[in-house]
C-alpha cells in the first residue's frame, strides 16, 4: 500500500523524471555545447570589426590659407596639440593660396585630400582673424575651441605659454566607484538576462512532449497539475544550473589555460560572494517566473510549430523586461527603480543591480520572498489555466471551491447546504432539481453540526 | 475531505460503495457532454459503464479521477470527495494509452508507481517482478521505443496496478488488444476482483461487460438510463420463447400472447407474465406436436436496446466493428 504524495513530493517525482530524461539525452550534449556558437560568431565578428576600425581614418580638418596664414596656424597647431588631448583635429594642408586667389571649400571637400589620401571632415579656410570652417555641422561645432585657440595663438594673441600640469593619479574616487559599480551592475544584469534568456525559453515546449505522448492525462490523473508544472519548472532549472556549472568551469579552465587573468570588476557594494550568491539566487527565481509563464503559454501549443511561433513574442518581452530593469539600474532610488524591483519579471535584474550599487541586504530578502510568492502565483495559474482550457475542466465544482472561505461561511448555515455521507457539503444550487420537486434522496442527510 | 466510504442501504444491510456520483454534469463550449449522472459502484465490484463513443464514458470518468472538475453534481471516491487526496489507491489506464518511449519497461512502470506514492526503488523491483510474472522479462531493460503496441500497452496496464490499488478505473481497456490479450485481461480483471479490488472499466463491446461484470450503467447521450446489477438489466426484457410445432396452426393457437410471430415452424414470443404452463397445457391438449420449445433469458444486448434505445445500441455496434477491424 502507499501513500498520499504531497505537492512538493509530486513534483520531485517529475522533475526527478524530467532531468535525468535530459540530462541523459544526446541532445544535452548540443545544450552544452549551444553557447560555443555565439561565442565563435562574437569572436569572428570582433575581429571584422577591429579590423574595419583600423581601416577607418582619424577625422582630419584641411586648411587652405595663403601661405603666410598657413606658417602661423600650423606652429601654433603643432604648440597647443599636446597640450590639448584628442581635441585637436589632425590638420591637412589642402592648399597654399596665392594672394587674390580664390577657393571653393565645398569643392575642396568633393575632391578630398590632395593625393586622394586622408578623411576631410571639415576645411579651414579665410584667415587666422576670420578663420571659416566649411563641413559637416556636427565637425564644425565639435571643432570650434580648438581651432579658435590655434587662430588666436597664430595671431599672438594666446597664451604664449602653456604651463605643464603635474598629475597625482590615486587608486579610486567616489565618481569612479560609482561608475565601477555601474559597470558591474550592467555586467551582472546582462549575464543574468543571457542566462535567462538561453534558458527560459526551453520550457516553452517542455509540454507537448506529454501531450504527444498522451502521457497528460496519466500525470493529472495520478497529482495536481500544480505539481506537474513545478516538477518541470525544477527539472529544467537542475538542467540549467548544470549547464551554467558546466560552462563556468570550462570557460575559467580556458581563460586560465591561456595564462590570462579574469577581467577584474570593480567589487559590488555587498562584496564579491554575497554579489555571486545573489546572482545565482536571482538566476533561480527569474528563470522560475519566467519559465512558469512560458509553461503557461506553452502548455497552449500542440505542435512544436505552435511553440515557434510564441517564442518570437516571448523574446521580445524578455528584451523589453531586460531594458526596464537596465534602465531603471541608472536611476537608483528612483520611482523607476522601485518598479522594476516590485514588476515580477524585472524584479530579479533590478535586484542583482542594486546589490551592485547598495549594500542593504534587507531588501534582497523581501525581494526574493515577493518573486517565490509570484512564482507560486503563476504556477497556480498556469496549471489552472491549463486544466481549463487544454484538460477542458469547468470553472465550478471540485472540491477546491468548497474548502474556501465562502464554503466555510456556508457551513454555519445549516439549511443552506446538504452533505453526502462521507464527503463535503454540497449546495443545493448543485442539484435544482431536487430542490424543485421538493424530494431529497435517501443518501442526503444534514450536516451534523 | 476524509471519511467513510459511502454506502446504500439495501434489504437491512449496507454496502460499501468505492464511488458515488450525483447528478454530475460536464459541459464544453455550450456542448453538454454529461448530463447528471448518477453512479454507485460497490466496492470490489467489477462495474462496467457502457456506450457508444461520444455517450460521455471518457468524460464521466476523468471526473471521477479529478483529471477533471464537474461543472455541477457530487463524487466520492473512496470517501473522499477530492480524488487527488486518494491518488495512491487508485489504478488508471487512460483510453489512449502514453508512456515515454526512451524510458525503460521497468522504469516506465516503477514511474506510474511514484506518481501514486510508491517509493521509485520498490515500483522499480516491482516492475521487474511484473514483467516477469506476464511473460515480459526479457524486456525490462528494454526501451518502450522499439516496443510492440501490445507490448507497451502490457507495460502500462502493468503500470497502473504496481502500487497494488483499491480502486482500478480502465478506460476502453479491451481497445487495440487482439483476441489473445483481451481474454488475458478478462483474466486479469476478475484476479483483481477475486482480490477485493474494485474494477471500473468503460466498453463499447457489451459482450466484455457481459462476462465480467456484476453491475453496469448505460450510458447514452451523457445520460444514465440504468445503473445496477446485469441481472436487473436483464430483467428488464422479459424472457423470449422459441417454439416449434409439427401442426402449422390450430386451435391452440389462440392461447398465445398477442406478440407472437413466425418464422417457418417456429413461433418466437415473449415469456407471458402467467408463465408457459398455462401455454402449454393448451398445445398438449390441441395436439400442436411440439417438437422444440426453449425459454431464454434476454442478454445484455436486448437490455441495452430496451434501455438506451435502438439508435444507441446501433451506434454501439458500429463502434464494436470498427474496432474488430482496428485489431
Amino acid at each position: 500500500m502507499t501513500g498520499r504524495l504531497s505537492t512538493f513530493a509530486a513534483a520531485l517525482v517529475i522533475a526527478r523524471r524530467d532531468f535525468t530524461a535530459i540530462l541523459f539525452s544526446r541532445s544535452f550534449i548540443f545544450f552544452l555545447l549551444g553557447p560555443l556558437f555565439p561565442v565563435i560568431v562574437g569572436a569572428l565578428a570582433g575581429g571584422v570589426g577591429q579590423k574595419v576600425q583600423e581601416s577607418t581614418d582619424r577625422p582630419q580638418l584641411g586648411i587652405a590659407m595663403q601661405a603666410a596664414d598657413l606658417d602661423a596656424m600650423l606652429p601654433a597647431h603643432a604648440a597647443l596639440a599636446p597640450r590639448l588631448g584628442g581635441g585637436v583635429p589632425d590638420l591637412v594642408v589642402v592648399r597654399r593660396l596665392a594672394p587674390g586667389e580664390a577657393f571653393d571649400p565645398q569643392a575642396a571637400l568633393k575632391h578630398g585630400a590632395p593625393g586622394g589620401q586622408g578623411n576631410l571632415a571639415a576645411i579651414l579656410s579665410g584667415t587666422p582673424a576670420e578663420p571659416r570652417r566649411t563641413g559637416s555641422t556636427g565637425q564644425i561645432y565639435a571643432w570650434q575651441g580648438p581651432v579658435s585657440l590655434i587662430a588666436a595663438r597664430a595671431l599672438g594673441e594666446g597664451p604664449s605659454r602653456v604651463p605643464s600640469v603635474a598629475l597625482a593619479g590615486t587608486a579610486s574616487s567616489i565618481a569612479q566607484e560609482r561608475h565601477g559599480q555601474i559597470v558591474t551592475a550592467q555586467a551582472g544584469q546582462t549575464l543574468l538576462f543571457l542566462l535567462t534568456m538561453l534558458l527560459a525559453g526551453m520550457v516553452l515546449s517542455n509540454l507537448v512532449e506529454e501531450k504527444g505522448n498522451k502521457i497528460i492525462e496519466i500525470l493529472a490523473a495520478a497529482i495536481p497539475m500544480d505539481a506537474v508544472f513545478l516538477g518541470k519548472l525544477f527539472a529544467m532549472l537542475g538542467v540549467s544550473l548544470v549547464g551554467i556549472a558546466v560552462w563556468g568551469v570550462t570557460g575559467g579552465a580556458v581563460v586560465l589555460a591561456a595564462g590570462h587573468a579574469l577581467p577584474s570588476l570593480p567589487e559590488p557594494a555587498v562584496g564579491w560572494p554575497l554579489f555571486l550568491a545573489l546572482g545565482v539566487v536571482y538566476f533561480a527565481m527569474g528563470y522560475l517566473l519566467l519559465g512558469s509563464l512560458f509553461l503557461s503559454i506553452g502548455s497552449m501549443a500542440s505542435t512544436v510549430r505552435e511553440v515557434q511561433t510564441l517564442s518570437m513574442p516571448v523574446t521580445m518581452m524578455q528584451l523589453m523586461v531586460f531594458f526596464f530593469a537596465s534602465y531603471a539600474m541608472t536611476r537608483p532610488g528612483s520611482g523607476v527603480e522601485i518598479a522594476a524591483m516590485v514588476v515580477p519579471f524585472s524584479s530579479p535584474f533590478a535586484m542583482l543591480a542594486r546589490a551592485a550599487q547598495n549594500g542593504a541586504i534587507w531588501p534582497h530578502l523581501v525581494a526574493l520572498g515577493w518573486q517565490g510568492l509570484c512564482v507560486a502565483l503563476f504556477v497556480r495559474l498556469g496549471a489552472r489555466l491549463f486544466r481549463t482550457r487544454v484538460m477542458k475542466s469547468g470553472p465550478a465544482g471540485g472540491g477546491k471551491a468548497r474548502r474556501g472561505l465562502l464554503a466555510r461561511l456556508r457551513r454555519l448555515v445549516p439549511d443552506g447546504a446538504l452533505q453526502l455521507r462521507g464527503c463535503g457539503p454540497i449546495w443545493r444550487r448543485s442539484y435544482p432539481e431536487h430542490e424543485r420537486v421538493g424530494c431529497i434522496p435517501a443518501w442526503w442527510r444534514l450536516p451534523d453540526a | 475531505m476524509a471519511g467513510n466510504a459511502g454506502a446504500i442501504a439495501g434489504e437491512g444491510m449496507a454496502r460499501p460503495l468505492a464511488i458515488e456520483a450525483r447528478g454530475l454534469v460536464k459541459r464544453f463550449d455550450g456542448f453538454t457532454a454529461v448530463d447528471g449522472v448518477d453512479l454507485s459502484v460497490p466496492e470490489g465490484a467489477i462495474y462496467g459503464i457502457l456506450g457508444p463513443n461520444g455517450a460521455g464514458k471518457t468524460t464521466t470518468l476523468r471526473m471521477l479521477l479529478g483529471i477533471i472538475d464537474p461543472d455541477a453534481g457530487l463524487r466520492c471516491v473512496l470517501g473522499h470527495d477530492r480524488p487527488h487526496d486518494v491518488a495512491h489507491a487508485i489504478g488508471y489506464l487512460p483510453e489512449e494509452r502514453g508512456l515515454y518511449p526512451s524510458m525503460k519497461a521497468f522504469e516506465a512502470i516503477a514511474f506510474v508507481g511514484a506518481l501514486r506514492g510508491l517509493p521509485l526503488a520498490e515500483g522499480r523491483r516491482r516492475g521487474r517482478a511484473l514483467l516477469e510474472e506476464n511473460g515480459l522479462g526479457y524486456a525490462a531493460d528494454r526501451q518502450i521505443r522499439p516496443l510492440s503496441k501490445g507490448m507497451a500497452q502490457q507495460v502500462q496496464l502493468l503500470g497502473t496496478l504496481v502500487h497494488e490499488p483499491r480502486l482500478v478505473i480502465f478506460d476502453e481497456p479491451f481497445s487495440g488488444l487482439d483476441a489473445l490479450n483481451q481474454g488475458k485481461l478478462e483474466r486479469m480483471i476478475r484476479a483483481l476482483a477475486e482480490k477485493g479490488t474494485t474494477v471500473i472499466f468503460s466498453t463499447h463491446v457489451i459482450a466484455h461487460a457481459e462476462r465480467l461484470c456484476d453491475e453496469v450503467a448505460i450510458i447514452a447521450g451523457g445520460r444514465v438510463p440504468f445503473a445496477g446489477p446485469v441481472d436487473v438489466a436483464r430483467d428488464r426484457i422479459r424472457p423470449q420463447v422459441r417454439l416449434e410445432t409439427r401442426a402449422p396452426d390450430g386451435p391452440w393457437r389462440a392461447a398465445f400472447p398477442a406478440d407472437a410471430r413466425r418464422e417457418g415452424s417456429f413461433w418466437f414470443f415473449s415469456l407471458p407474465d402467467t408463465g408457459i404452463e398455462p401455454l402449454l397445457r393448451a398445445l398438449i391438449e390441441g395436439e400442436a406436436g411440439i417438437l422444440s420449445l426453449s425459454i431464454e433469458r434476454a442478454g445484455l444486448h436486448d437490455a441495452f436496446v430496451a434501455i438506451a434505445g435502438e439508435a444507441a445500441a446501433r451506434a454501439l455496434e458500429e463502434n464494436a466493428s470498427r474496432e474488430e477491424i482496428t485489431a
